[in-house]
């Protein structure tokens, strides 16, 4: 079947401002938006840009909007959409080129949160022990592959971009619930910040669009109140 | 082309799981950067599903000389044993440092590591599966990358991301550093250093149907190549027997070792007609056999009767989304069928090489066949031959060689670094690049030599006589196509002339990786007259251990693969038949 693709285009090196570019492609309604961008790059137009990686949605590479909604490129096919299928870069994040937008602001946040496990006890010679439980309570936010699909969608992160977002604090989640960890009390100072979680106005535009299926929102209003009771 | 110029003492190459933990080890003790074609969260490591073994013991009895046995007798006893020894007794400690570090692993009720089945793997030398699988849900890749990450965050390490190294600079056999195009700008970047670790994972781009992301196309290993170092057992390729039907997206072994069950189109548990005593937990060289054996006799299911069900029907709800939450998702989203409730159609899935760069237990690079080294060179990961799989990998046995064998390189690179002097780069380091980039840059497009048409009959080809089984009638077409495609692709052109983010420029160079991957394993699998392991040949279907107890060593002569061979080490355990 032809399928109608808009693209937002932009070239540093040419345009001032993106431009929509038009194209036809017959594709098999089981194929995924990926392979359509594929079929432009390696067939017609080898000068559209974007990442991609494993193709099937756990590397992170390829978020973009697809008819208005933050998705994984590799993680929805043909069929799933209406036609013509609508591609722009994700919001927020300075443009690039064409779909690719500047990740580095992104992961400075993620950065910010101390997104790694802090426990000065010594270890011993065999693992720490944890028990289902305790491993369950953080199981959702140890998903996250960083994709930037969530805060990207996120109204408060468009108009502050100091605004930590919410992958940043779903990482801290990660963290601020294992029970392993000791190093809560940093994280949640940083989450207290005016520019942490407390900016988050429940808008769950992040949940929808989480590929991994986080429920992100709620993650971060567990964060919010671990902040609330450690005061 | 603008040139950037650096001086570090070690560059790792690749931020995969080998890389990142060859990077913790190094960082501390010298000048470190890592750089990545990718991001690092992005890496291939991350797709890894099942688990990691080591003989941690907590759910039953269990002994590391139990995994070298199982790894031994899985490798078609192709392995280096000594090799093997080292992999299987550093795997406890392994396991536990990653838990240490974060690595949430998921748990048994006492609060230790939980432990699963996994193909290949037994208790007492072949007596009943083990539950000798650390895992984390069915993402342990995807933990064990994150975690390796955040101790990297943690240490400070620098990262070069979206870097892509595309030469190694050795003067006299021994390393000077790398040069690296800079994706988002076109710039060149010279890096000097003495000790440089080639992390660069796979090459499973050289087929159609493949688990491997786009990105896996033996960057590192055609580096070394094109310089002169050999590449070993490059023949044995492993076929992981449950990819989505068509699309090749991994479906865990882990699936089976929970209970899953394979069924041909009668609904027949096949496996237990190939493998009595552990059916569906066999090696992945024998599952994917017995796959593309039934599918033959005509027992595939489907229109095309092409392929086979993993029947996950009787597991259970539970059990299937506590397990095997991610591929359930998988298939739920590219297949539109329900797991819990259907069979899931599979076909066997490129996945994994077991050849690439010749390395010592330390990750020291070897220069040839007869053990001689580049100063300063270290590999690790997939991109690596230890040979710690042989002709085999069994399931979570790659999990466990990054973390290793990178730990291992990287405390070589602490060695070579403390023991040595810097020694300075030339300016004209980035000439060799600069110009065949610019050579690229320059050639008119014509849609005729575009790098995607002959890719894409690359991994066509590769697909068709060069996968499960093999013969001397299918390898030789399979020399002459690639001999034609190597002639296309000295003509390769690219219609993109932009210096941010040209991703075609670097498919193209891409492709030339690809194009030395394919062409050593067709001459190494045409030369081994034997079938061991993953290497089936139709028309020599048994083991030669007499001619054939040997690594192949396949190197760089002009355009064609010239042949070497070194003995396997052998160890305490006595080649016998491989029966499950």
């Amino acid at each position: 079947m032809d399928i109608d693709l808009k693209i937002l285009r932009y070239d540093p090196e040419n345009d001032k401002k993106g431009r929509w570019e038009y194209y036809k492609v017959d594709a098999e309604p089981e194929e995924r938006i990926l392979d359509l961008l594929h079929k432009i790059k390696w067939f017609e137009d080898g000068s559209l840009s974007f990442r991609k990686s494993c193709a099937h949605g756990v590397c992170g590479s390829d978020a973009m909007v697809i008819n208005g909604e933050n998705m994984l490129a590799c993680q929805v096919l043909v069929k799933e959409v209406s036609n013509p299928i609508k591609i722009e870069p994700i919001r927020g994040l300075p443009v690039v080129k064409d779909l690719i937008v500047d990740m580095e602001p992104f992961f400075d946040s993620y950065k910010k949160v101390m997104p790694f496990l802090i426990n000065n006890d010594e270890p011993g010679d065999r693992e720490r022990l944890q028990s289902p439980e305790d491993r369950d309570k953080f199981e959702d936010t140890t998903k996250c592959i960083l994709c930037a699909a969530c805060t990207t969608s996120c109204p408060v992160f468009w108009t502050a971009e100091s605004y930590i977002g919410p992958a940043a604090i779903v990482n801290a989640h990660r963290f601020v619930m294992d029970s392993r960890d000791q190093g809560s009390k940093q994280r949640l100072e940083i989450m207290k910040d005016v520019n942490g979680a407390f900016r988050c106005r429940t808008a769950f535009n992040c949940t929808s669009a989480c590929p991994r299926g986080i429920q992100v929102t709620k993650a971060i209003e567990d964060v919010k109140r671990e902040t609330l009771l450690n005061n | 082309m603008k040139i950037v110029k650096h001086s570090f003492d070690g560059i790792i190459v690749g931020a995969g799981g080998a890389g990142l933990r060859a990077a913790i080890e190094a960082a501390p003790t010298m000048k470190l950067a890592v750089i990545t074609k990718l991001y690092p969260t992005r890496s291939h490591t991350g797709a890894a599903q099942g688990g990691m073994s080591a003989a941690l013991a907590n759910v039953e009895e269990d002994n590391w000389n139990w995994h070298a046995f199982d790894t031994v007798k899985g490798s078609d006893y192709l392995a280096d044993q000594p090799a093997v020894d080292i992999l299987c007794k550093e795997a406890i400690d392994a396991v536990v440092e990653l838990e240490h570090w974060g690595l949430p692993f998921s748990r048994l009720e006492s609060g230790k590591i939980a432990q699963r089945r996994f193909g290949g793997h037994t208790v007492k030398e072949g007596a009943a599966p083990a539950f000798r699988a650390c895992y984390a849900a069915d993402r342990t890749g995807h933990m064990i990358l994150q975690t390796l990450y955040q101790k990297c965050v943690s240490m400070g390490v620098e990262f070069f991301d979206e870097f892509q190294v595309l030469d190694i600079k050795i003067e006299d056999g021994v390393c000077k550093g790398v040069v690296a195009y800079e994706i988002a700008t076109g710039d060149l970047h010279v890096f000097e250093a003495r000790a440089v670790t080639f992390a660069t994972g796979g090459f499973g781009k050289i087929f159609k149907v493949s688990s491997n992301a786009h990105s896996l196309t033996g960057d590192g290993p055609g580096m070394l190549y094109q310089k002169g170092i050999p590449l070993e057992d490059m023949e044995f390729y492993q076929f992981h027997p449950t990819g989505i039907y068509r699309l090749g997206i991994l479906l865990s072994e882990a699936a089976r070792g929970e209970g899953g069950i394979l069924r041909n189109k009668d609904g027949e548990r096949f496996m237990e007609r190939y493998a009595p005593s552990i059916k569906d937990l066999a090696p992945r060289d024998m599952v994917s056999r017995a796959i593309a054996t039934e599918i033959s006799a005509g027992n595939g299911a489907g229109p095309n009767n092409d392929y086979v069900y993993l029947d996950l029907t009787h597991l259970g709800e539970e059990a299937i989304m506590k397990k095997l939450p991610d591929i359930t998702d998988f298939v739920r989203t590219y297949v539109k069928i329900e797991p819990i409730n259907e069979p899931i159609p599979v076909q066997p899935t490129a996945h994994y090489a077991m050849g690439g760069i010749p390395t010592d237990v330390n990750g020291r690079v070897l220069s040839d066949h007869k053990g001689g080294i580049i100063e300063g060179v270290y590999a690790a990961g997939e991109a690596a031959c230890v040979s710690v799989h042989g002709a085999n990998r069994l399931g979570t046995n790659s999990l466990l060689d990054i973390v290793v064998f990178g730990k291992r390189a990287g405390q070589s690179m602490v060695d070579y670094v403390s023991s040595t002097k810097a020694s300075p780069l030339n300016d004209s380091a980035a000439d060799d690049l600069s110009n065949k980039i610019t050579g690229l840059m320059e050639k008119e497009h014509t849609t005729e030599f575009s790098v995607a048409k002959i890719r894409s009959e690359l991994q066509d080809s590769m697909e068709e006589n060069a996968k499960i089984f093999r013969s001397k009638e299918t390898l030789e077409t399979q020399t002459e196509i690639l001999a034609n495609l190597r002639d296309r692709y000295q003509n390769v052109t690219i219609s993109d002339k932009s210096k941010v983010f040209n991703s075609e420029l670097l498919e193209a160079i891409e492709l030339d990786y690809l194009l030395d991957m394919a062409d050593t394993t067709v001459a190494s699998a045409l030369a081994r007259k034997e079938s061991r392991g993953a290497h089936s040949r139709e028309d020599f279907p048994d083991r030669d251990d007499k001619t054939f107890m040997k690594h192949s060593f396949a190197f760089k002569d002009g355009n064609s693969v010239k042949l070497e061979y070194k003995d396997v080490e052998l160890g305490k355990y006595e080649p016998m038949e491989r029966k499950y």
